[in-house]
């Protein structure tokens, strides 16, 4: 069990995500940071699809109640563990009492703290992810409150091991040497060619600027606006996690894990899988640029992240079975 | 690349493009008709027997395939979707008939006035044609459970509006559009409110979680009028 003992907004319990009812209008919301959250789950030797705390704001206390192993992934950020610092992005252990603070990142938006066994709340509709608009999933449905216990469904796993984070590990995409900007590749979608040429080529130019309008749900961005030929009203059509769209004011609206199932507005473009999670570590006021790619190379790009995940499994099963050979009796009570 | 095929969105044909790259939108060429929205759901049920396919999102009239990992080749794919629509016949889905009662007017129902302008029409008008008509679920979408309902009198369709409510209630009977609906969650909507119905749509741990499946029919009638 841990306790919360200090939290502020839009702190929840995701998992990678609800799949198989987008035809009754519910979205698959999950983790923004799949990757973070699958890096967590996989040094703890966790499912991939186990739960864990996705923290959006900070600081982020919890105390464990028993013991227990966990992991801090997605940002770099001050991690304390009864004020003693400890990594992010490896396996540390607590005792029963110890007190687990998450401060503000330095680099990230997004952490999640994983434990071994992952976060036992019911599954709801074959996930744990908080649904926040349907008020279901996760903990009640809701975002994370102070005093809120959570059950964890294992015990310690072997410790004092970890990963290099993917922003070091998988080079950036067109890196132009811009430390600052996020360039995110995107495929054009279904209406961009109803955009004026003037507007398709401000698309890819423009350094866009993520608003505070911006949450689990959308990013906003901010630029000059993008017109299209002449107005048009869409029928509703499914939306997916990175569709752009271009609401009437003319600002592109990025859809991330909590979009709606459904839309209205001209798509322009789709941000390809492989890197949604670096605009889910890009906080408000970031300036991020769209580079145009094709489906062969959207595809292509998510072979990195999977090479990337096969290596931490393997490197994670190596030094568990070196740690058990080691020390048959004392390497923790993970089956 | 398939976004070429958008310049025949004025012709007979259907449009397929990608939307990222696990992600593809067919769209039926021609009006929001019933007949169309068959075919929809003809083509859904094909597509659900595609191994690739993870997720089918119906629209209106159009229908997203999200697949379990990116088609090596989106044209064989879209080639596929286009042969189905054009060989299959229409889907007749024998759905259940829904009698909802709403309270038309009042401050649940404030865009009734805009309808009204929109339109041409005096409020009452809009309500006798809101509930004369008989609706059909095409699709659910946007909010767990809403129903995008076809059926709306093209006399009383109203464009979404500029500037959305920030709090429309759950239950909240609407035009956008050409679709009607009634409103899921309590939360920010563009679409214009007419009034307001005491029903449920969506409960996750009742099963079907849904309250509306595709296919069936909804009757409105006043309970009350507020003009």
């Amino acid at each position: 069990m841990i306790t919360v003992l200090e939290t502020s907004a839009l702190n929840t319990v995701q998992d990678l995500g609800r799949s198989g009812y987008r035809q009754l209008g519910v979205g698959t919301s999950g983790a923004m940071d799949p990757l973070a959250l699958q890096v967590g789950n996989i040094l703890l030797g966790n499912q991939p699809g186990d739960a864990g705390i996705e923290i959006q704001t900070y600081p982020f206390v919890i105390r464990f109640e028993a013991a227990g192993s966990f992991a801090v992934t997605g940002v770099d950020a001050a991690v304390e563990l009864d004020g003693h610092p400890v990594l992010p992005w490896s396996v540390e252990h607590a005792a029963a009492g110890q007190v687990l603070t998450v401060g503000p990142p330095r680099r990230g938006a997004r952490a999640y703290v994983c434990v071994a066994g992952g976060l036992d709340v019911p599954l709801v509709l074959g996930s744990r992810s908080t649904q926040l608009r349907g008020g279901f999933g996760g903990l009640s449905g809701r975002p994370l409150e102070v005093d809120d216990a959570l059950k964890i469904a294992g015990g310690p796993a072997s410790s004092g091991y970890g990963a290099l984070p993917p922003a070091a590990a998988l080079s950036r995409p067109c890196d132009r040497g811009e430390g600052n900007v996020v360039t995110l590749r995107a495929i054009p979608a279904t209406d961009y060619h109803l955009f004026t040429g003037a507007a398709r080529d401000r698309f890819w130019q423009t350094e866009w600027r993520i608003t505070p309008q911006s949450d689990r749900v959308g990013y906003r961005l901010k630029g000059d606006p993008l017109a299209l030929q002449r107005p048009i009203e869409l029928r509703s059509y499914g939306i997916v996690p990175g569709i752009v769209q271009v609401p009437p004011a003319g600002e592109p609206i990025v859809q991330m894990a909590d979009a709606n199932t459904a839309g209205g507005y001209p798509r322009i473009a789709g941000v390809i899988e492989a890197d949604l999670w670096r605009l889910a570590q890009a906080r408000i006021g970031t300036r991020i640029r769209f580079a145009q790619c094709d489906h062969s190379q959207g595809v292509a790009a998510m072979q990195p992240i999977a090479s990337y995940l096969d290596d931490l499994r393997m490197m994670v099963a190596l030094y568990r079975g070196s740690v058990q050979r080691r020390a048959p009796l004392t390497s923790g009570t993970q089956a | 690349m398939l976004a070429e095929a958008v310049t025949h969105a004025a012709s007979d044909l259907p449009v397929v493009s990608m939307i990222g790259t696990r992600a593809m939108l067919f769209e039926a060429p021609g009006e929001f008709t019933l007949a169309q929205q068959r075919q929809i759901w003809a083509l859904m049920e094909e597509a659900g027997g595609r191994s690739d396919v993870q997720e089918l999102i119906p629209g209106v009239t159009n229908l997203m395939l999200v697949f379990s990992v990116p088609p090596e080749q989106p044209r064989k794919v879209a080639d596929w979707l286009r042969h189905a629509w054009e060989t299959l016949p229409e889907r007749h889905i024998k759905g259940r008939l829904f009698e909802v009662g709403v309270r038309y007017g009042g401050a649940l129902g404030e865009d009734l006035a805009h309808v009204a302008a929109h339109t041409g029409l005096s409020p009452s008008d809009v309500i006798s044609i809101h509930h004369a008509g008989e609706y059909t679920v095409c699709a659910l979408g946007s909010a767990p459970g809403f129903g995008y309902l076809h059926g709306l009198d093209p006399r009383i369709a109203t464009p979404r509006k500029a500037v959305p409510s920030l709090k429309m209630l759950a239950g909240t009977v609407t035009i956008g559009g050409m679709q009607a609906g009634i409103s899921a969650l309590t939360g920010p909507n563009g679409w214009n409110s007419i009034g307001f119905a005491e029903v449920a749509l969506f409960d996750p741990h009742r099963d079907p979680p849904a309250l509306f499946s595709i296919g069936d029919r909804i009757r409105f009638h006043p309970e009350s009028i507020e003009l």
